[in-house]
C-alpha cells in the first residue's frame, strides 16, 4: 500500500542539524588554535577514528540503557575481551599479518574482529542472565554488580593472557601513513573510520528501515507499552545486550589496534568515555551516541595537542557545556 | 445466556503495600460497551491494568472466554487480542503516526501488508491521521493524540478494547467528535467491531456510549447493569455517583 498521504498532508518533521553542525563548528573553532593546517588535518582524522570507535563501544550501551533502564558498568569487560581475542587470533594469523598483501592483512583484522565479537556476545547472553536480569529496576544494584562483574571479568582476563601489557600492532599494511601533500593520515585509523561509519550506518537503516528497529525505539520510549502491543521486550532486550556486547567486542579490538597495545584495564580505562558518550547524546538515543562520540573524539585530540594539562577535563568540561546548553543531551529521546 | 468475553471473579490487587482492588466482580458481555464509573482512587485503573497483566492480581481470576489470563505475561494477554489505551495514552512521541501504527498491527512487518480497508474505515474516523501520516506522534494535539491511541488499539482486529479514561483533559468540541467515532467502532462493520470496556468519569459520555455499566468504590464494583437503568434512575445516579444526570444537562 502506498502511504496515504492527502493533498493537504503536513509535511515531515524538520532534522535538528543542530548537534552535527557543532561537530563541524569544534572543528573549525580548533584550526586557528592548533596553528597548523597539517596538523589540525592529522588530529581532526586521529580524532573522527577515535570518536568513531567509542561510537561502536558506546551504541550498544545507549540502547541497553534506554530500553531496560540498565546501567552497565561493566560494559568494558566487553571491550577487554575483544582486544585479549584479537591479540590471541592474530598471533595465530601471523602469515596474514606479517604479509605485505593488504587483502591479508584485512583478512587478519576480519577474523580478529568477527572472533572478538562472538566472544563479546556469548559472554554477554552470561552476564544479562546472571548478572543483569536479577537486578531489572534497581539502579543501585546494577552499579555494584556490574562495576563488581568487570572487576571478576578482568581477573579471568589476568589469568587467561596474564596482567602485562601485551603489544597488538596493526597488520603490516595499515601500519604507517599516507601522505597527502603535508598532511600524515595514519592509515588503520582510515579503517577505523570506515568501520565506524559502516557500524553507524547499518544501525541507522535497522532502527529505522525495519520492523524490528522500530520496536527497538518504541521500547526505548515506552517499555510497558510495547508489552501492551504483544512483543516480548525482555527478549528484545536480550538480543540488544548481546548486539551491544558485540559491537563492544569490535570496539576493543578497534581500540586495541588503535592504541597498538592491550592490557587487562582498558575497558575500565575506556568507560568514563563511554558514560560521557551516551549522557551528552541523550541516554538512547543511537544518533547523540554518534554525535557525542564524534565529540568526544575531536576534543580530546584537539585538548591532548594544544593544552595536554586540560586534556584530562575535556570531555568533563564538554558534558558539563552539552547539558547546561541541552539538558536532556543533544539528541533526547522523547518520552510519549 | 453466554458467558461473557471476559469475567473479573474475586480480583484483589496490590501495588506494593498498598490493597487496591478489594474482590472485583465484573462481566463484560461480548458486543457491547461496557462502562466503568466510579470516583477518583476507586480502583477503575488498576481493573484494567491487571486484566493487561500490567499489575498482577494477588488473589481471584480473569477469565477471557472461560479461560485464565491472570498468570499470563502482559504480550501473551495482548496476543489473545485484547487492546489497550492507557489513560496517558501510550503514544510513542519519537515516532511519526504512521510508525505507531504500524508497530501496532503485530502481523504486519510493513507498511504494505496493513489491511488497506481496515486503514482506510480508521481515516474516515480520524481524518487528522492522514494528514498527520509522517509527522511525530509527540507533535499531536491532545485530542489527536487521542485518536491515534484508538486507530493503534483497531488497526488489526481485536476481541476486546480496554480504553481508560479517554476523553479526560480533552476540549468539548473534541469529546463530541470522540464520542462519534467511538460509537461508529461500537456499531462497527464485521470484523471493525470490538466488545469496550471504557473507564469514564464523565457521565454524558458514559450514557452515549455505554450498553452496560458497572460503578466501583473502594476497589469493588457496587453497581452492575444496564446503562439504561442508571440513566433513568436519579436517585441510584445519586446514590452511586453523587450527582444526577439530569444536573448535568
Amino acid at each position: 500500500m502506498s502511504a496515504p498521504i492527502a493533498s493537504d498532508a503536513v509535511p515531515k518533521a524538520r532534522f535538528d542539524l543542530i548537534p552535527l553542525l557543532l561537530i563541524a563548528a569544534v572543528a573549525l573553532a580548533a584550526l586557528p588554535l592548533v596553528g597548523s593546517a597539517t596538523s589540525w588535518a592529522t588530529l581532526t582524522l586521529a580524532g573522527l577514528a577515535m570518536g568513531l570507535i567509542i561510537f561502536v563501544i558506546a551504541s550498544g550501551l545507549t540502547l541497553v540503557f534506554g530500553l531496560m533502564d540498565v546501567l552497565n558498568f561493566g560494559h568494558g569487560v566487553f571491550i577487554a575481551l575483544g582486544a585479549f581475542v584479537a591479540t590471541t587470533v592474530m598471533g595465530a594469523m601471523g602469515g596474514f599479518v606479517a604479509s605485505p598483501s593488504l587483502g591479508a592483512n584485512l583478512v587478519a583484522v576480519g577474523v580478529a574482529a568477527l572472533t572478538g565479537m562472538v566472544a563479546a556476545a556469548a559472554l554477554g547472553l552470561v552476564f544479562e542472565r546472571v548478572l543483569v536480569r536479577p537486578v531489572y529496576g534497581m539502579h543501585l544494584k546494577q552499579i555494584l554488580i556490574t562495576m563488581g562483574g568487570m572487576i571478576i571479568g578482568e581477573e579471568l582476563i589476568k589469568l587467561v593472557w596474564g596482567a602485562q601489557m601485551i603489544p597488538l600492532q596493526p597488520p603490516e599494511s595499515l601500519r604507517g601513513a599516507l601522505l597527502l601533500g603535508d598532511v600524515a593520515i595514519e592509515k588503520f585509523r582510515l579503517l577505523a573510520v570506515a568501520i565506524g561509519l559502516v557500524v553507524f550506518a547499518a544501525l541507522l537503516w535497522l532502527l529505522n528501515r525495519t520492523k524490528l528497529g522500530l520496536l527497538i525505539r518504541a521500547g526505548v520510549q515506552d517499555r510497558e507499552m510495547v508489552e501492551s502491543l504483544g512483543y516480548r521486550i525482555r527478549r528484545l532486550f536480550v538480543a540488544v545486550f548481546v548486539a551491544g556486547s558485540a559491537l563492544a567486542g569490535l570496539g576493543g579490538v578497534l581500540w586495541g589496534l588503535y592504541q597498538q597495545s592491550v592490557m587487562p584495564q582498558i575497558g575500565a580505562q575506556v568507560n568514563t568515555l563511554l558514560f560521557i558518550v551516551i549522557i551528552i547524546g541523550g541516554l538512547g538515543s543511537t544518533l547523540g551516541c554518534f554525535a557525542g562520540a564524534l565529540l568526544v573524539g575531536l576534543m580530546a585530540n584537539y585538548c591532548g595537542f594544544i593544552a595536554p594539562k586540560a586534556a584530562l577535563f575535556s570531555n568533563i568540561g564538554l558534558m558539563v557545556a552539552v547539558l547546561l546548553w541541552r539538558p536532556q543531551g543533544l539528541y533526547p529521546v522523547s518520552q510519549r | 445466556m453466554s458467558p461473557p468475553l471476559l469475567r473479573l471473579e474475586g480480583v484483589h490487587t496490590h501495588i506494593g503495600a498498598y490493597h487496591i482492588l478489594h474482590g472485583v466482580d465484573l462481566d463484560v458481555p461480548e458486543g457491547e460497551v461496557t462502562m466503568l464509573l466510579g470516583r477518583n482512587g476507586a480502583g477503575k485503573t488498576t481493573t484494567l491494568r491487571t486484566v493487561m497483566g500490567l499489575w498482577r492480581a494477588s488473589a481471584g481470576r480473569v477469565l477471557l472466554e472461560q479461560r485464565p489470563i491472570q498468570a499470563l505475561p502482559t504480550p501473551e494477554i495482548a496476543r489473545a487480542d485484547i487492546a489497550y489505551v492507557p489513560e496517558n495514552m501510550g503514544i510513542f512521541g519519537a515516532l511519526t503516526v504512521r510508525e505507531n501504527l504500524l508497530l501496532a498491527a503485530r502481523r504486519a512487518r510493513s507498511l504494505d501488508e496493513l489491511d488497506t480497508a481496515r486503514l482506510e474505515w480508521l481515516f474516515g474516523l480520524f481524518p487528522a491521521l492522514r494528514k498527520f501520516w509522517l509527522y511525530p506522534a509527540g507533535k499531536l494535539s491532545g485530542g489527536q493524540k487521542q485518536m491515534l491511541a484508538i486507530a493503534r488499539a483497531m488497526v488489526e482486529p481485536r476481541r476486546l478494547l480496554l480504553i481508560d479514561e479517554p476523553t479526560k483533559g480533552l476540549a468539548p468540541a473534541i469529546i463530541n467528535k470522540l464520542i462519534e467515532s467511538l460509537q461508529e467502532i461500537k456499531r462497527g462493520r464485521d470484523g471493525m467491531r470490538a466488545t469496550v470496556l471504557l473507564v469514564e468519569q464523565n457521565f454524558m459520555v458514559a450514557r452515549a456510549l455505554g450498553d452496560r455499566v458497572a460503578v466501583m468504590d473502594d476497589g469493588r464494583v457496587v453497581h452492575a447493569g444496564r446503562m439504561a437503568e442508571l440513566a433513568g434512575d436519579e436517585a441510584l445516579q445519586q446514590r452511586l455517583l453523587g450527582l444526577s444526570l439530569a444536573a448535568h444537562q
